[in-house]
């Protein structure tokens, strides 16, 4: 049941991200409503899969690699379908719904049996600190997209390109916006994640921080969203800066969330 | 009763003729008076412009109308007719109804898609319904061709996208900033086209409008012109601080703005985006400035070159305004052909009613004992009878159909129609 649902949650996030990615090249509006059709009922699918898995395992799907690929792009999802109904920009789902779809099929490729969890794992402070941590990485995903749409459109006024996409995206200063509220919402929640991760090792492992690979990669990406955040209100820096800034910090953020499991040995291994 | 159109237009003549055979104030009505008195042109609707002068009839006999329009035209200018003629342009029938819808969708502008055309045939309509030179042909002909105007407009985008160097700007800073209402423009030198460009930023909601001319004196009258604020030239750096749009066109021989200036200002701003536009020629402003951060520099060339790709859009969706307009024509030249019928159904009526009135008078003379309700109720049926009878040839003519003009022979022939009702009409 479970595996039926996510394989239909996959297969329409397929079609969104495709509708989604000829949109680049043609504007349309019945391509965006389809885009937007396949991506609602992708996700009405998912949330119903994410719920069932849920119920069925009696945890949060977190645990496995499976589990936390699936989740984030749900989380990603939900930030995208909320930032959608406020900026109206029918071309981020071009920047966006990618990503989407690219977490959902490395998800599939995971071994997706449900594992039961360790016991030193098993406390509230793992639904709590998960929660955060994804909600947080969702605005940064959303903000990365931000970040590249930014830098398109930045460039192309720069250069005086001005046909094609640069028709379709909205103003630099729209795009610089929505970059900077997407990281002023997933800063303090990134830093609730680390703190409520201290907290929780500390109850576990017996220490606050042990300079897990998994703990320094995720305070690599919050300095960066520190630095971008900071800069912005001493200095005023924006724009350009602040594009490659979100999207480096959401590049490390990748990495913390797949490369350190291959790379490291790492408490935060997923079983 | 035939359309037809006779005009000059940017493309066949020169503004010296144009002018010439232009019906400006007083001599429109005195032209359409003159028009309608010719004989055989039944409705007149006259389109003067300063790119086209057109006049639209529908006419009897087109050779003849033709002819007697060119010397009218010839004698109301005083001009001799070689002097034009070769200039004019004679379309008729679905011809011209294409021109007149072409003309309406601004096709056959000068700048393609502007919208002024429209206004004018407007114009020109309601004058001719005052002058009641338009009939029922030229009022549906004219309709149609607002219609679809606005079709091509709401359909196409041949409208869209600027095609002048002063909304080219505004479309551009639309790009640059999310809403236009708290924006500040600054307008460094006081030209035409800078002016241009501040009042149509203006209408899209700018507030607040600060003016640096060297003449200070220059400067205030502007300002004035838009509620906005004065500042002396030798401030205009101080000022640039509060402006997020800057249209410089100051005439002077070197850069009045460089980098360095532009780095301090931007510091000083903390990084707020700036839009800057130079129009003046030579530059004023250092290009080396569009490479500094949310700084965007566009000079003439760059938003004539903006100009120039729209108009090569805008060319793309003519062709597909055009197939617009291929659909109107049909559909008005279906309308025309089924006026053709409009006196056969008007006599084979005639004569039902005819016949009836006829022999239901008879019929009282003789029944002199009928109450009056059983005669009202005979009446009754008589009608009912010959409505009924002639219902199906009516809808039968009425139908679009190919062979119509065989259809409207054969009723006449049937019913023994003779065509004296066609000369009426």
């Amino acid at each position: 049941m479970t595996t039926l649902l996510f394989e239909l949650a996959l297969t329409f996030y397929f079609a969104a991200a495709i509708v989604s990615l000829s949109e680049l090249f043609r504007e349309s509006k019945g391509a965006s409503k389809m885009m937007f059709a396949f991506a609602f009922a992708g996700f009405a699918l998912h949330t119903v899969g994410v719920a069932a898995r849920y119920i069925s395992t009696g945890q949060i799907p977190i645990t496995s690699m499976h589990e936390a690929s699936s989740f984030f792009a749900w989380c990603v999802m939900l930030v995208f379908l909320i930032i959608s109904r406020k900026y109206k920009i029918g071309i981020m789902a071009s920047f966006t719904m990618p990503v989407i779809f690219l977490l959902m099929l490395s998800a599939s490729i995971m071994p997706r049996e449900a594992t039961p969890l360790s016991p030193t794992l098993k406390s509230y402070w793992l639904a709590i600190h998960t929660l955060l941590a994804f909600l947080g990485n969702a605005a940064f995903a959303v903000a990365f997209g931000a970040g590249i749409m930014y830098l398109i459109q930045d460039a192309n006024l720069k250069s005086k390109r001005l046909n094609g996409i640069f028709q379709r995206l909205p103003s630099v200063q729209t795009l610089d916006d929505m970059n900077y509220r997407l990281i002023s919402a997933g800063f303090p929640l990134l830093t609730l994640a680390i703190i409520t991760g201290a907290l929780w090792a500390e109850s576990a492992w017996g220490s606050y921080w042990r300079w897990d690979p998994k703990e320094v990669w995720s305070l690599i990406a919050w300095l960066i969203y520190a630095i971008v955040i900071h800069v912005r209100l001493v200095a005023g820096w924006r724009g350009k800066k602040a594009a490659m800034l979100s999207i480096l910090g959401f590049l490390v953020l990748l990495f913390t969330f797949f490369g350190v499991n291959y790379f490291h040995n790492t408490l935060h291994r997923f079983p | 009763m035939k359309i037809l159109v006779i005009g000059v237009n940017h493309k066949t003549a020169d503004v010296e003729v144009r002018e010439k055979l232009a019906f400006n104030g007083e001599k429109l009505s005195k032209g359409i008076a003159g028009l309608c008195a010719l004989k055989n042109i039944n409705e007149v609707v006259l389109l003067s412009t300063c790119n086209r002068v057109e006049l639209y009839a529908s006419v009897d006999n087109t050779e003849t109308a033709i002819n007697r329009i060119k010397v009218f035209l010839s004698e109301f200018h005083a001009i001799p007719l070689e002097s034009f003629e070769s200039s004019l342009y004679v379309l008729c029938g679905t011809e011209a109804v294409r021109h007149i819808l072409r003309v309406a969708s601004s096709l056959d502008s000068m700048v393609l898609g502007e919208p002024q055309i429209l206004g004018q045939l407007k114009d020109a309509f309601s004058t001719a319904l005052k002058e009641k030179s338009s009939g029922i042909l030229l009022n549906k002909l004219m309709k149609k061709a607002i219609s679809t105007a606005k079709r091509t407009r709401t359909e196409t985008k041949i409208a869209e996208n600027a095609v002048s160097i002063s909304f080219a700007a505004v479309e551009l800073a639309k790009k640059i900033f999310n809403d236009l209402s708290g924006m500040s423009v600054m307008l460094l030198g006081a030209g035409e086209m800078a002016e241009l460009a501040a009042r149509h930023l203006l209408n899209c909601g700018v507030k607040n409008v600060i003016v640096a001319n060297r003449t200070y004196e220059t400067g205030c009258r502007l300002a004035e012109e838009f509620c906005g604020k004065p500042v002396r030239f030798e401030e205009f750096k101080s000022e640039m601080l509060f402006s997020d749009i800057v249209i410089c066109s100051t005439g002077a021989p070197a850069y009045v703005l460089n980098r360095d200036d532009m780095h301090t200002i931007m510091k000083e701003r903390r990084q707020k985006p700036v839009f800057l536009i130079d129009i003046s020629v030579p530059r004023n402003i250092d290009p080396d400035i569009n490479k500094l951060e949310n700084i965007y520099l566009y000079d003439v060339d760059d938003l004539q070159e903006v100009v120039n790709t729209n108009m090569t859009e805008r060319q793309k969706e003519a062709d597909l305004a055009g197939e617009i307009v291929e659909e109107e024509v049909e559909s008005f030249m279906r309308w025309i052909s089924s006026l053709k019928a409009v006196p056969a159904i008007i006599s084979l009526r005639q004569k039902a009613e005819m016949i009836r009135s006829e022999e239901f008078s008879r019929l009282r003379n003789r029944l002199k004992s009928v109450s009056d309700e059983d005669m009202q109720a005979i009446e009754y049926m008589a009608a009912a009878i010959t409505n009924k009878l002639i219902h199906a040839p009516m809808v039968a003519l009425k139908d679009d159909c190919e062979d119509r003009q065989e259809m409207i022979a054969l009723i006449k022939k049937l019913y023994a129609l003779n065509g004296d009702h066609d000369d009426k009409k």
